[in-house]
């Protein structure tokens, strides 16, 4: 019976593409939204992630992601060096600060200054220049995204002066990083550079980065860290986490991106539930003839059951498929989208919303044909 | 005529409907036998009960009071499964409408009640093309319901009743959606195919063109029957 209960859907052009489109529109917009959604927020954690080398972060206590910070007295360095079990430790500015363009543009950047001699939080990977160059004098190196932003497509930015808190600042090089939730301009300088850039107070170290010594797992040394000089030091995990934590606490994000999916669901339901009832309503005489004839009730469950089934792992297909496409499309030719993946939980969470969205349009195009009498049909 | 046998015997038949807080009596007690062998005729105004009679001969609708049996099969005593099954395998149906479904061919709707039974889908579709030969329009075994005409798409449906080669064969109004010539055309082979000394055919119709293909015929009158013979009452 499975074949006629297929023939009687995709025999049924319209209907069975209808239901195809609702199907597929849910799935990909819910999955290209959950996609977006947790990529955006992941960028809370790029600036974690983009100093590898480090799987201790410490911090006055009330620091909260790397943006959000109040800067350490340097005396905080030595203490946190002296704790037993950290290899090593370095210090590092982030600061906002202003960037005039040669075209006299002012754009907001994000100061990171690493440490002379180790430059350590200098992300790894260059498109131009090379580490040393930070050495020369003004020198700052600029991230990809930055650059995108800053200058014009195809120019070269190496050499460019900008005018960084009224000083002057010289673009030695640029680096590949994943661009921060915020996708500000990122100038990486040497942290006695940093220090002439920020205009400000004594206390300007907002974060010391550091590592476990060989045994010691990061989180045993922060919190002998913590114990030992009272700021706060986190894993480089939880500091990530932290920095995405806090984007879903303090901005609207998840509740946009959560009706936007809600939508999609109930607007897959609407649809696909009408026009399932439909394509029933129009065939509701020939299930009841098929009861008459002698087919049960539990083969007409399997014929619906094989009907909904079909739809959904057609329209699922479809929708994962374009999705897929979009997203991959966008991260190759657009930074906003630059570094996006789907990580593998949204096409399962997808195919389980598509799912309950089929049982439920299933379940009520079911009824109807259950409910129907045999005896109808010579009515 | 020792093959006219009983086949089915009708027992008190009682129909009532509930309709809002009262229940309406339709059928008032009928007894009756139908023999095998031959074409019998409901016959009776519109209301008078003939859909509501042949729908609880044919196993589909639970009377109120009394009991038919089938073959020797007292068919309401089956689970609602059973009853389903003894349908498949001993009842073909035939409606006014046809009900064929749109999206298959006439040679695949002829074979819904083998695959029903279970039976591979390529046997099954011959089998119902085969059914279609005898009546006479296998050159229209791959089209669609919707390119027919409404005599093909009735001789399609009484393919599809007889292909499994049931002892009891149902029509209710079979003619009633066809023009004269054509319902006598699809009444001349329905008699002509179904017709066999092992199978009971009951047919419900007000049609008075086809009375004289009828080897006995009933008649109702407001849930009673009121005529049995050879011949329509004359007056
Ligand atoms: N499901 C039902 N509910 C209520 N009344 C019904 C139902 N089916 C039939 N009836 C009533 O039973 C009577 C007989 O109907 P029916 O058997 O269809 O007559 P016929 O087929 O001779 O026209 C009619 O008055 C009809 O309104
Ligand atoms: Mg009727």
């Amino acid at each position: 019976m499975t074949w006629i209960a297929i023939r009687m859907l995709t025999g049924d052009r319209q209907k069975f593409f209808g239901l195809l489109f609702g199907v597929a529109f849910s799935a990909l917009l819910i999955s290209q939204q959950l996609t977006i959604f947790i990529n955006l927020i992941e960028r809370g954690a790029t600036a974690v992630y983009n100093i590898p080398t480090a799987n201790i972060w410490v911090m006055d206590p009330v620091s909260r992601t790397p943006d959000v910070a109040l800067p350490m007295p340097p005396t905080a360095l030595d203490k946190v060096r002296s704790v037993n079990g950290v290899e090593w430790a370095s210090p590092l500015l982030r600061s906002g600060a202003t960037v005039r363009t040669p075209e006299g543009d002012l754009e907001g950047v994000t100061v990171v200054g690493v440490d002379d001699a180790t430059l350590i939080g200098l992300p790894k990977k260059f498109i131009k220049g090379s580490r040393e160059a930070l050495y020369e004098p003004d020198a700052v190196i600029i991230d990809s995204v930055g650059a995108a932003k800053l200058f014009p497509e195809g120019f070269d930015p190496i050499g460019v002066r900008l005018e960084l808190n009224d000083r002057r600042a010289v673009i030695r090089g640029i680096v590949d990083v994943d661009p921060s939730f915020t996708s500000q301009v990122i100038l990486y300088t040497r942290y006695s550079n940093a220090l002439a850039f920020v205009p400000g107070t004594r206390n300007r170290m907002s974060f010391i980065l550091a590592s476990a010594s060989d045994g010691l797992t990061a989180k045993q040394v922060t919190t002998r860290i913590t114990e030992a000089t009272g700021l706060k030091a986190r894993t480089r995990e939880e500091f990530a986490r932290d920095g995405v934590d806090f984007i879903i606490e303090n901005t609207g994000i998840p509740v946009n991106f959560g009706i936007t999916v809600a939508l999609g669901f109930i607007v897959g339901v609407a649809i696909v539930g009408l026009t399932f009832s439909l394509f029933i309503r129009d065939n509701i005489k020939q299930f009841g003839a098929l009861k008459a004839i002698g087919v049960t009730n539990n083969k007409i469950r399997m014929m619906v059951a094989a009907q909904a089934l079909l739809v959904g792992l057609v329209g699922y297909g479809i929708g994962i498929l374009l999705a897929a496409i979009f997203i991959a499309s966008g991260a190759a030719n657009s930074p906003d989208f630059k570094g996006f993946y789907t990580p593998w939980e949204i096409p399962v969470l997808t195919a389980l919303v598509v799912m309950t969205m089929i049982l439920i349009t299933g379940w009520l195009a079911l009824r109807s044909v259950l409910k129907t009498e045999p005896a109808e049909v010579f009515r | 005529m020792s093959e006219k046998r009983t086949a089915i015997t009708i027992n008190g038949i009682v129909k009532e409907f509930s309709a809002g807080s009262q229940m309406i009596r339709v059928l008032h007690g009928i007894d009756a036998e139908i023999r095998s062998g031959e074409l019998t005729y409901l016959v009776g105004e519109s209301g008078s009960g003939k859909t509501t009679m042949i729908s609880i001969i044919a196993g589909i609708l639970y009377p109120t009071d009394g009991s038919v049996s089938v073959f020797g099969q007292d068919i309401y005593s089956l689970s609602d499964n059973d009853l389903v099954r003894f349908r498949l395998s001993n009842i073909g149906f035939i409606f006014q409408q046809y009900n064929l479904i749109p999206t298959l061919t006439a040679a695949e709707n002829a074979s819904v009640p083998l695959v029903a039974a279970g039976m591979k889908r390529d046997e099954a579709v011959e089998r119902g093309r085969a059914m279609l030969d005898k009546l006479n329009i296998a050159d229209q075994a791959d089209k669609l319901p919707r390119q027919l005409s409404g005599g093909q798409q009735q001789r399609v449906a009484i393919a599809r009743a007889l292909v499994h080669e049931p002892r009891l064969v149902v029509c209710d109004e079979p003619t009633a959606a066809l023009d004269a010539k054509s319902g006598r055309r699809v009444m001349d082979l329905l008699r002509e195919v179904a017709l066999a000394p092992e199978r009971t055919v009951i047919i419900v119709t007000h049609d008075n063109r086809i009375f004289d293909l009828a080897d006995r015929i009933l008649v109702m009158e407001d849930g009673r029957i009121t005529h049995d013979g050879t011949e329509m009452p004359d007056h």
